[in-house]
């Protein structure tokens, strides 16, 4: 029969692009950690970096990542969470929580240039800060919000309403039954989404261009918030755009090396631990 | 049994809770309609009816349950322990430590036995370990489920069958020292072993708490309750002594519900 | 009654009006937090509308929308290039990306046995966190030297910068087609297979016609993402300010020229509130994209 054979050939041709995509996601991993990886030494991971010779390191800009990272989820988390809490517990049917959940879906949409040139607006040139760790990392928190409050609201939502019935029944308030009972409830997907948010905000660069700046102190690691702070992923861009340096190229493969090895180990993070949490919650032992 | 209950009741004249002329709407639909009832302290009182009749929603009027619902308007008074909860000043939280209520799906919370049980004492500011530790025993006990569960109280909640989830929900009822249990179907979820469980654990409650049951089964109500109120669409039809009510109803209604015409 | 003595188990005395107390602070907070995020995108355009509507002080919104002259140093400020760029690459990426993307959305769905969905999808959740300058340094050390052979030029241009954008959207719209797929009530496709239809006709005449509002929604994502990436793009499209004669020639687009000229221009001049009149573009182009979806979306609860 006709259709017989057609659907034997639809069916190779969807194995065809399954194997496909795959193939192209492996070749992908393989070619950047292929001709990055050697380049990944000790030297390499916590030296200083060098403007004309080789030999340059990236130890600063690791260590900014990091803090940058941690400083923009240390303002995100509190409001995210917040909102998506209120949400999910509070709003109520009318026109300002429409308004409220359109913002943060339009939020979401914006294109890290453009967060990146609100920010340079508001720190570099009317707060007249130059660029800063501080503003880099408020306005990578700009990017962090929209996902946190979403899911936050989604795996409140997916807390089953019987908890807070028999919560309220108890005598608790609203606050205690989110704090004792909705939100520990609700952590796996809390650390789940702040692992995403966390990769976003590891691998930003078009942000902290314009914010953060594309030099590193001279003193690493510079906790100071008002020192300008170049990222791994901004070093990358630069050092090809702009790099001086002759082993420019190497330096961009260990860098993009290092940072792939960075969200494998985060995705990893994510596994274990939202998994060992699942077990301990419904009380499966296996 | 039944003789004794009848001497108890017309001794215990201490009237512990009191609904007079509540309707309650859904929006623009009324659900309930001039309800008046009073209920005596220390018995157990059923509510029967056929689905839709109002008898849970009459129950979560008792401890402002229905104030989780968007759209319900209430209008009229429940006196527990002669005071109006619905006036504004109410403190509803402390309402609902007085007035506990058990579910008819069991919802023990995805934590150890011992952190359910203690959770409602902790709410309330008991901190003290050694305090908590005696109040999760005794609830247990109270509960008829210590001996199952005294080796394994950090263990999750969740890994309890049914009936031991809602006797369990029971014990964290008792643990905040309540007057009243309200109980909006508790077996109808369980198996018929530990359906008899918990019924004769609420016979034993019945000394130190006024009990009132919502249950869809006739021959339960027949069985451990004192009192009896039949409701139908919304309104109370009937409502007296259980033995009476059951073998001589006065409303041809309430004869036609137990007798199997309708519900 | 439950309690084991009176004097032990009392709460300490005000705990209940303080945790009364905290309950209404919270809730104050929780809204303040809501109040605040929403701020968020109205100040943005606010101040990137603001900065870039002072462009046409100088510039007529005529010469800026449909000049193809970009000089600067000559007073012309005309953006059509980038506008067009920005859609001719975002067009060749969709062109390559879509139909892979929903192809392996089919086979993710309804073709792929357990352990290869097993593999797939962490698989294609893990390319979504890949930062876009990996993404540029492959297309440089990879698709540009390439290029460069086939075409017997530099390489540069609108061809690696598709390819390199397709590839990074491609997981956005599978997973978005997989779900929308997967979600379609079974009873459809007991239907079709209960008339004697194979499986890839049902696929083609019931499933994929279904789920088309929820792909629809994938591959306007997707195409979001591909307007609004910048380094990607900027590390291979070779950032000549030109229109592009063919796919092998250089050029730029909104995002890259943003990135290319913002870092040497002087806050206030022409060129730089040009560049903020861009990425006003780019930012109403975006939020119209979510109004899309949304309509898209409702249409589909009808």
């Amino acid at each position: 029969m006709k259709s017989k054979a057609t659907d034997r050939l639809a069916t190779a041709f969807f194995w065809g692009i399954g194997l496909l995509i795959l193939f192209i996601l492996v070749w992908f991993l393989w070619h950047i950690l292929g001709a990055g990886v050697p380049h990944l030494s000790w030297d390499f991971i916590a030296g200083e970096p060098e403007e004309m010779i080789e030999g340059g390191g990236v130890g600063p800009q690791l260590f900014n990542s990091f803090y940058l990272l941690f400083l923009s989820l240390l303002f995100s988390i509190p409001f995210g969470i917040g909102a998506g809490v209120w949400l999910s517990e509070y709003a109520k049917k009318n026109w300002f929580t429409d308004l409220v959940r359109i913002s943060t879906e339009m939020l979401a949409s914006v294109p890290s240039i453009v967060f990146g040139l609100f920010g340079m607006l508001l720190f570099v040139t009317v707060f007249g800060f130059g660029f800063t760790i501080l503003g880099g990392a408020l306005t990578l928190s700009l990017l962090n919000l929209p996902v946190l409050v979403r899911v936050t609201e989604e795996t409140l939502r997916a807390v089953p309403t019987s908890y807070r019935e028999a919560s309220a029944a108890l005598g608790a308030t609203k606050w205690q039954t989110i704090r004792k009972v909705l939100i520990p409830s609700a952590l796996p997907g809390l650390v789940t989404g702040v692992t995403l948010v966390a990769g976003r905000a590891l691998g930003e660069s078009a942000i902290l261009i314009f914010t953060a700046g594309v030099t590193v102190s001279r003193f690493a690691p510079d906790l100071n918030l008002f020192a300008s702070g170049e990222t791994l992923s901004v070093h990358l861009w630069y050092v090809r755009a702009e790099g001086l340096v002759p082993d420019a190229m190497q330096i961009a493969e260990g860098t993009a090396a290092l940072l792939v090895l960075v969200v494998l180990a985060l995705n990893l993070l994510i596994a274990i631990p939202s998994r060992l949490m699942q077990r301990k919650m419904t009380g499966k032992s296996s | 049994m039944t003789q004794a209950t009848v001497q108890e009741t017309t001794q215990a004249t201490q009237e512990k809770l009191r609904v007079q002329h509540l309707n309650l709407f859904y929006g623009d639909n009324q659900a309930l309609h001039d309800i008046n009832l009073s209920v005596p302290a220390g018995s157990i009182t059923a509510f029967i009816g056929p689905s839709g009749c109002g008898k849970s929603t009459l129950l979560r009027t008792l401890n402002r349950m229905n104030d989780l619902i968007p759209g319900v308007k209430i209008d009229g008074e429940v006196l527990v322990d002669n005071h109006n909860i619905y006036a504004p000043d109410t403190d509803i939280v402390h309402l609902r430590k007085h007035v506990g209520m058990v579910f008819q799906r069991p919802n023990p919370f995805p934590m150890s036995i011992y952190d359910n049980i203690a959770y409602g004492p902790r709410i309330h500011g008991i901190k003290k370990k050694r305090v908590l530790d005696e109040i999760v025993e005794k609830s247990l006990q109270q509960a008829a489920l210590w001996n199952e569960v005294k080796d394994r109280l950090n263990k999750s909640a969740m890994g309890l069958s049914g009936g031991q989830q809602q006797r369990l929900c029971i014990a964290r009822l008792l643990a905040v020292d309540p007057d009243v249990l309200l109980m909006d179907e508790p077996t109808s979820a369980l198996d018929p072993i530990s359906t008899l469980k918990v019924e004769e654990l609420t016979q034993e409650l019945k000394e130190k708490y006024t009990i009132i049951m919502v249950t869809h089964n006739m021959q339960q109500a027949a069985r451990i309750s004192d009192t009896t109120a039949f409701f139908l669409n919304g309104v109370m039809v009937e409502h007296g002594e259980t033995d009476r009510l059951f073998t001589n109803p006065t409303d041809q209604r309430t004869e036609d519900y137990i007798t199997g015409r309708f519900g | 009654m439950a309690v084991p003595n009176q004097e032990g188990n009392a709460a300490a005395p005000g705990f209940n009006k303080g945790r009364m107390f905290n309950d209404k602070l919270m809730r104050w907070l929780f809204v303040g937090s809501a109040i605040l995020v929403s701020l968020i995108i109205f100040s943005i355009i606010l101040f990137v509308g603001k900065q870039g509507v002072l462009t046409f002080q100088d510039v007529s919104p005529l010469e800026f929308f449909f000049s193809t002259d970009w000089s600067p140093s000559k007073d012309q400020y005309g953006a059509l290039t980038f506008i067009l760029g920005t859609f001719i690459v975002t067009a060749v990426a969709l062109v390559l990306a879509v139909p892979l993307a929903v192809g392996g959305a089919v086979f993710m769905a309804k073709i792929a046995p357990n352990w290869m969905r097993e593999i797939m999808r962490p698989a294609t959740d893990l390319f979504v966190g890949i930062p876009s300058v990996v993404y540029g340094l492959v297309g440089l050390t990879v698709f540009v030297p390439f290029f460069a052979k086939v075409f017997g030029s530099a390489g540069f241009g609108v061809m690696p910068a598709a390819i390199i954008l397709a590839i990074m959207i491609l997981p956005t719209i599978l997973s978005v087609s997989e779900d929308a797929i997967r979600t379609l009530p079974g009873a459809l496709e007991e239907a079709s297979y209960a008339l004697g239809a194979t499986r890839w006709q049902t696929i083609r005449k019931v499933l994929l016609p279904a789920a088309t509002p929820g792909i629809l929604t994938g591959v306007i994502l997707g195409m979001g993402r591909a307007i609004g990436e910048a380094m990607a793009v900027q590390m291979v499209i070779g950032n000549a300010p030109i229109l592009p004669t063919g796919l092998a020639q250089p050029t730029s687009v909104l995002t890259t020229q943003i990135v290319q000229e913002m870092p040497n221009s002087i806050f206030g001049t022409t060129t730089n509130n040009a560049l903020f009149l861009m990425s006003l573009v780019l930012l109403l182009v975006s939020l119209s994209l979510i109004l899309i979806i949304r309509l898209v979306a409702r249409r589909r609860e009808a």
